[in-house]
């Protein structure tokens, strides 16, 4: 009982977090594809000691973010409250608990990039894009946010856009990589 | 003396390994810089254009050999000359370098990249003239200096033995027109065209060193850590044995004594090179004389200083060396078990470690009974999250566990209590990787780099407003102004240099008038700042201090784990201050208090994030305080001024 009241308690923390969550799904609602990839997951890593990190980090390779249906999975069966596996996820910037926008853009704002002006690129982007720095649009196309040194601070500042790494980028060339985007993604539809 | 078995075991493992001799070879630097500058896409043009060519030429992948601001770089050696490295390569570069270079024998002018070797002795015939103008002003003579030589050596008759290729990069700034013969490296600098016939008659016909001319400084790096990367695969462990690797610790483990391997390493002066700088044998003797049924190593490769790469650019490009280094370590101190503790952020590190440790243990250098010694020892990768404080011991212990990584107040030491209350070692990834190196070449040796208390040579990597940004490999002791001037040629666009910072958010800012300072562990604390992990952030008179020690402030409020209450809340009311008096809102009063809550910050902080997060800040106070005072006598038109000179680059000057 005290477990349950425990799950709920966390859960409600959880659900301020998570803005699109829905209403607590049974855990017999969960889409099986991620069930059973989450099974998987804990399977790999099974009886090694201190395995929570990791098993999150193997969810998150595959499946882009820690769905809230997988953390309580988890919790029931690893047989530990949900609040630690919230815990976890919530002090470590990596994990993502919403779906990442269709396409990232990644600043670097590690020093090197800092310096050469990288906080002018995410001004332009926040502007051109209308959202701020670590959100997504509402049509959740584009997801823009800032992280440390991408370790190529020879080329600084550097951007990430979809895994391709750009070097030396002016603020100039912002506008053009989020046309292009739209404009394939129009091409494409 | 009978040989000991693991050392035994060693070499017929060693015997077993191919010995290859390639004629030609191709060594691409696939690092995550060279790989987003393009290194991948050159791997396959080049494959394509040797098959459509028919040039017979192997194939190579390497990390990165420091060179950052030249990626994507690719090393050749064709038969008739010797390797010669090219940087800033594309794909049409990659197709020229093969038809013409390999096919055609004749190098490509302005893309080759002259080794840092300076000789004194002309040795064998030298078939290769590089040439550039290395002073940045005025005219490039280079090109007026290619034609000369070649007049002359046509006029001698040698034009056939002899190219002379324009080079991208010498490796000497400011010291006019360079010109190195290769394969011998002898190096003419602040040549004259006048100079060039003589170079041609003396040297290249008769062989004889043009005294006057003559370069005659070494290159300041010593290259230790950094001794294979960009030469070897760091996917193949058969590449890393025939390179030496795992040779001295098979070595130590054949002595059977883990004792002598301590004393080997405390004899050489070698101190963690994340940080605190605390002797490394030392470290393993206290972990090992706890007593303890099982113990732990850890490699901490958590590298959280935003802007260095050092840590990881040694794991891409030679993971094996740090293994290595782990497993001595384990064995020293009496470990059963290892991990790695990698930031996610770094994929292609994890991927090569996991890669050298697969491989590894296929071979029998890990696992049970290794190399016949009875000695038992696993390692497992365990990844970090995006929480810089994990880079501290008993946060990163933590996280290897599962939980949050909040820090607990030491002592109980990890060396005592670390991991699952077990004793447990937490080595930096460079000096785990300089530990091979002084196995094989004796303490002594490594001992006699240096000056005073710090041995041995440290990393660092040089970014910011630095000509070109690298990774630089220097004895201790070098001074700051001979990195950034004669291996990094000095600042970008000659701007007049403000500061150097070290040490990323834990270190403290060098200003111009100390950079002449040898680097020492000492020297540095002195100046109110550290070595840290090794990042240098080259600042010019166009940066502004506040501006900087706000971003570094801010970086670690948001990583603050909010344990404790100086840390957290101090840290956030300073940055507040900052950012007011950035806007030219702030008083003199407010300096007062920065001043306060720095030093109960230092204080009353559980952990060394909360400890050192005001360094920034303190030491720009120390050397640019009129910058702060700038801003509160200017109020907010200075400060809008000021911003818009920023956001274009500009001086103060230029933009007001
Ligand atoms: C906030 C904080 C962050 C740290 N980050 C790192 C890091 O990224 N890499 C590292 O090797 N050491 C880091 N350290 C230092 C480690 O705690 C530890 O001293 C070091 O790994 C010991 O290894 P060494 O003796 O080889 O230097 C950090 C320390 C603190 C307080
Ligand atoms: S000093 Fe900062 S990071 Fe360290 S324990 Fe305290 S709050 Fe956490
Ligand atoms: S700081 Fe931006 S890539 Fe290193």
């Amino acid at each position: 009982m005290y477990k349950l009241r425990k799950i709920r308690f966390s859960y409600l923390i959880w659900e301020t977090f998570c803005m699109n969550a829905s209403a607590l799904a049974p855990m017999e609602t969960m889409d099986p594809e991620l069930r059973g990839m989450v099974e998987r997951c804990l399977q790999e890593w099974e009886g090694r000691e201190g395995n929570l990190i990791m098993i999150l980090h193997e969810i998150q390779n595959r499946h882009g973010f820690v769905p809230r249906e997988a953390s309580l999975f988890l919790a029931e069966a690893m047989g530990i409250p949900m609040a630690r596996i919230y815990e976890v996820l919530t002090f470590y910037h990596y994990f993502k608990l919403i779906a990442p926008g269709k396409h990232n853009l990644t600043v670097c704002n590690g020093t090197a990039c800092y310096l050469k002006g990288s906080g002018r690129l995410l001004t332009e982007l926040e502007r051109r894009l209308s959202i701020k720095d670590g959100e997504t649009t509402e049509d959740r196309m584009f997801h823009m946010e800032s992280v440390r040194c991408i370790g190529c601070c020879g080329m600084a500042p550097a951007m990430v856009v979809d895994q391709k790494t750009f070097g030396k980028v002016a603020v100039t060339d912002v506008a053009g990589m989020i046309e292009r985007i739209r404009l394939q993604e129009e091409s494409d539809a | 003396m009978p040989e000991s078995v693991p050392v035994k075991a060693f070499q017929e493992l060693l015997d077993a390994v191919p010995q290859v001799l390639f004629e030609q070879w191709i060594r691409i630097g696939m690092d995550t810089g060279g790989i987003a500058a393009g290194a991948d896409r050159l791997w396959d043009v080049f494959e394509k254009e040797c098959a459509v060519t028919g040039v017979e030429a192997v194939l190579q992948r390497t990390g990165t050999c420091g060179y950052a601001y030249l990626d994507p770089l690719v090393e050749l050696k064709s038969s008739g000359h010797a390797p010669v490295l090219y940087g800033c390569v594309d794909e049409p570069l990659a197709v020229r370098i093969v038809r013409e270079h390999l096919l055609g024998g004749r190098l490509i002018d302005d893309f080759v990249v002259a080794p840092r070797r300076r000789s004194k002795d002309l040795g064998e015939a030298d078939n290769i003239v590089l040439v550039k103008d290395s002073s940045c002003e005025g005219e490039d003579r280079t090109a007026t200096a290619q034609s000369l030589l070649l007049k002359a050596l046509r006029h001698h008759g040698l034009q056939d033995r002899v190219q002379v290729v324009r080079a991208l990069d010498m490796g000497i700034y400011k010291e006019g027109l360079v010109v190195q013969l290769l394969p011998s490296g002898v190096t003419y600098t602040n040549v004259l065209n006048r100079d060039l016939e003589r170079i041609v008659e003396q040297s290249i016909r008769d062989r004889a060193i043009v005294e006057d001319l003559l370069f005659n400084e070494p290159d300041p790096q010593t290259r230790i850590v950094l001794r294979n990367c960009g030469s070897i695969d760091p996917e193949c462990l058969d590449d890393a044995l025939r390179h030496g690797a795992y040779a001295g610790f098979a070595r130590a483990l054949g002595q059977g004594s883990p004792g002598q391997t301590i004393d080997c390493i405390r004899e050489s002066g070698l101190r963690g090179r994340g940080g605190a700088g605390f002797p490394t044998g030392t470290k393993w003797k206290l972990t090992r004389d706890v007593e303890a049924d099982l113990r732990y190593v850890i490699c901490n490769a958590d590298e959280g200083d935003p802007g260095a790469f050092m840590d990881r650019s040694i794991l891409e490009g030679d993971p094996h060396s740090v293994l290595e280094g782990l497993m001595t370590a384990a064995y020293a101190i009496g470990a059963g078990k290892g991990y790695f503790y990698i930031r996610a952020e770094y994929p292609l590190a994890v991927k090569r470690v996991e890669l050298a440790i697969a491989a590894a243990r296929k071979r029998g250098l890990l696992g049970k009974n290794i190399l016949g010694s009875g000695w038992d020892f696993e390692v497992e990768v365990r990844l970090g999250a995006g929480a810089f404080v994990c880079g501290e011991e008993t946060a990163l212990i933590a996280s290897i566990e599962g939980k949050r990584g909040s820090p607990h107040p030491r002592p109980p030491y990890p060396s005592v209590k670390g991991l699952w209350g077990k004793p447990t070692c937490i080595n930096n990834v460079e000096t785990l990787a300089s530990v091979p190196w002084i196995l094989t070449n004796g303490a002594k040796a490594y001992e006699s780099l240096g000056s005073g208390n710090s041995r041995g040579t440290k990393v660092f990597a040089v970014t910011g407003k630095v000509r070109n940004p690298q990774l630089v490999e220097v004895p201790m002791g070098t001074t700051v102004s001979d990195i950034i001037y004669k291996v990094c040629g000095g600042v970008q666009d000659d701007v007049p240099i403000k500061g150097v910072q070290t040490g990323g958010p834990s270190g403290g800012i060098l200003p111009e008038k100390h950079l002449e300072t040898p680097i020492t562990y000492e020297n540095l604390q002195k100046l109110g700042s550290i070595m840290g992990s090794g990042g240098m952030l080259v600042m010019d008179e166009n940066d502004c201090m506040v501006d900087v020690s706000a971003f570094y402030l801010k970086f670690c409020v948001d990583e603050s784990c909010g344990k404790c209450a100086p840390c957290r809340v101090g840290g956030y009311q300073m940055l507040q201050l900052l950012l007011k008096i950035s806007r030219g809102r702030g008083s003199e009063d407010d300096l007062v208090q920065i001043d306060r809550i720095c030093e109960a910050m230092q204080s009353a902080s559980l952990c060394g994030l909360g400890q050192t997060a005001p360094n920034p800040v303190l030491s720009s106070l120390r050397f640019f305080r009129d910058e702060y005072s700038a801003y509160i006598e200017g109020g907010t038109s200075y400060a809008r001024k000021r911003k818009k000179a920023l956001s274009e680059g500009k001086s103060m000057k230029e933009a007001v």
